[in-house]
């Protein structure tokens, strides 16, 4: 881990505003470094902040206090280095699966005949070959993710940020996309920050997990992740199975108490 | 084949209103002077046909219809999509829309008349403003129930803010937009047909008016059947259209 740091965040908050009601303080004073060609996972109770994050990351929200750079540039909107995978696909549905791949990459100066190579290979990368044609409407919900996480790699972005891309889908469904998303970074080393809500996979997945607090959202701590990711018996090993209990407790305790605030 | 008889099964009640039409004056139930047998209505329609009566007059109808109804979908559609898109053009104009909304629209024959005299641009001009408004609120209510994850999405690809505009706000408003130009439709033929019965020289509406009063019965009534005959394929021909553009829709 001698990369350096890509994405650095320096004392972000940031507040959530409701078209009604009060402002509620979402993060608070967030520091995070991540490096380049990393795999991070954002962990977290639910309505602590990480998707929040992610998105500030991603240039889609308003940087109220701190700075967010990414190779030292403070970042000012979203921007193609930066490709996102949301939890509920966020295909355009009346695309097809092709045109939909097609999208980041009719943005390129490429040729139309290397485009078209491109979103093919990235389509069969994800095993979706003879659903091209397809509109959304038509997939389940696992080739729906599979269909964006093509998307999103075939402009080739830098850096993946996604928000609970897994949390939508069934528990068998999930599990072999874990284990696709684990060998297709292995391949490409993008830079990945994740947000997930569960340790299994965020211990599976990530080479660290930051853990966070419960609202308003801070880092925790960041825990250490590496293991053979590739011995297929790993969710049994014993480091495994130590690692996710202790982030387990980590996360109880902010559950626990984001649980209080809301009663 | 099967379609064609599904077709027959699915309209065979007017089948059987042609036939209780027929009979009714036939046996001298109804009297021809309220209402002219069916068989003699299709004889003065092919009549009016053959004196290039009902062309001449259908052309100028189509004519009007179909350049009204076309400026109230564009301008329509895009006053919407930007009233959502931009909201200053929401504040400024929405009082305006609630205010003519529930306005009907037939008031407004004289006035359009006083302004643009008795001929096309009078018509025209009603029918645009009468069909614009449920144009602009279905482009309205689409366009600002698109998806923010989908606007990120295409921003996060590279797509401009105008692009963007172009490839998720106008497709995501695509759906209500279409059921509001089925309004507008539907508003058009009413908004022709009475505007020219009030004051015209030629269109449906016209000849409806003339024939009536010159007790030319039986065509008159040819004239009324073409009408609805014309706003039925139109509404179907329609509802076809609709379907494909939104077939990627489960």
């Amino acid at each position: 881990m001698t990369e350096q740091a890509q994405i650095v965040v320096e004392g972000v908050s940031h507040h959530y505003r409701p078209a009604v009601g009060r402002a509620v303080l979402a993060l608070e004073e967030v520091s995070l470094a991540v490096r380049e060609r990393e795999f991070l996972a954002l962990l977290g109770p639910s309505g602590c902040g990480k998707s929040t994050l992610l998105y500030l990351i991603g240039g889609f929200l308003p940087i109220e206090t701190g700075r967010i750079t990414v190779d030292g540039a403070p970042i000012a909107a979203p921007g193609p280095d930066r490709g996102i995978v949301f939890q509920h696909f966020a295909l355009f549905p009346w695309k097809t699966v092709r045109k939909n791949v097609l999208y980041g990459l009719e943005r390129q100066n490429l040729p139309q005949e290397e485009r078209d190579k491109r979103a093919q290979s990235f389509i069969d990368l994800v095993g979706l070959s003879g659903f091209e044609d397809s509109y959304p409407s038509q997939l389940s919900g696992g080739m729906k993710q599979r269909t964006a996480i093509a998307r999103t790699l075939a402009f080739d972005p830098r850096m993946l940020l996604m928000d609970e891309p897994f949390g939508a889908l069934d528990a068998q469904t999930r599990s072999l996309m874990q284990a696709e998303l684990l060998s297709i970074w292995q391949k490409t080393r993008k830079t990945v920050i994740f947000v997930t809500h569960d340790v299994q996979e965020a211990v599976f997945l990530a080479e660290r997990v930051a853990v966070m607090s419960a609202r308003p959202g801070r880092i925790k701590t960041i825990v250490d992740t590496r293991f053979d990711k590739n011995d297929p018996d790993i969710f049994k090993a014993k480091p495994f199975v130590d690692k996710v209990d202790e982030i387990w407790h980590l996360v109880r305790e902010e559950a626990i108490k984001a649980q209080g605030k809301r009663s | 084949m099967n379609a064609t008889v599904a077709a027959l099964v699915r309209y065979s009640p007017l089948l059987l209103i042609a036939i209780a039409w027929e009979g009714a004056s036939r046996l001298g139930l109804v009297s021809t002077l309220v209402l002219p047998s069916l068989s003699s209505v299709i004889a003065a329609w092919v009549d009016l046909v053959q004196s290039g009566e009902l062309v001449s007059n259908g052309v100028a109808s189509i004519y009007r219809g179909a350049a009204g109804l076309g400026l109230s979908i564009v301008i329509g559609a895009a006053l919407g999509v930007f009233m959502a898109w931009w909201r200053p053009l929401h504040v400024v104009l929405n009082p305006l829309v609630e205010l003519f909304y529930p306005m009907p629209k037939s008031a407004l024959i004289p006035v359009t008349v006083i302004w643009l005299g008795f001929g096309d641009g009078s018509k025209i001009l009603l029918i645009f403003l009468g069909c614009m408004l449920p144009v602009t609120i279905g482009a309205f209510n689409g366009a600002r129930s698109s998806d923010q994850v989908l606007v990120w999405s295409a921003r996060s690809m590279g797509a401009s803010r105008l692009r963007m505009l172009w490839d998720v706000v106008v497709p995501s408003a695509l759906p209500e937009l279409l059921n509001g130009i089925r309004t507008a439709l539907a508003l058009s033929f009413i908004l022709l047909v009475s505007s020219e019965l009030i004051v015209a020289r030629q269109g449906f509406g016209y000849l409806i008016g003339s024939l009536g009063a010159n007790g030319s019965y039986e065509a008159m009534f040819a004239v009324v059947l073409t009408v609805a005959l014309l706003g039925f394929i139109a509404d179907r021909a329609y509802q076809a259209l609709m379907q494909r553009l939104l077939r990627w829709r489960e």
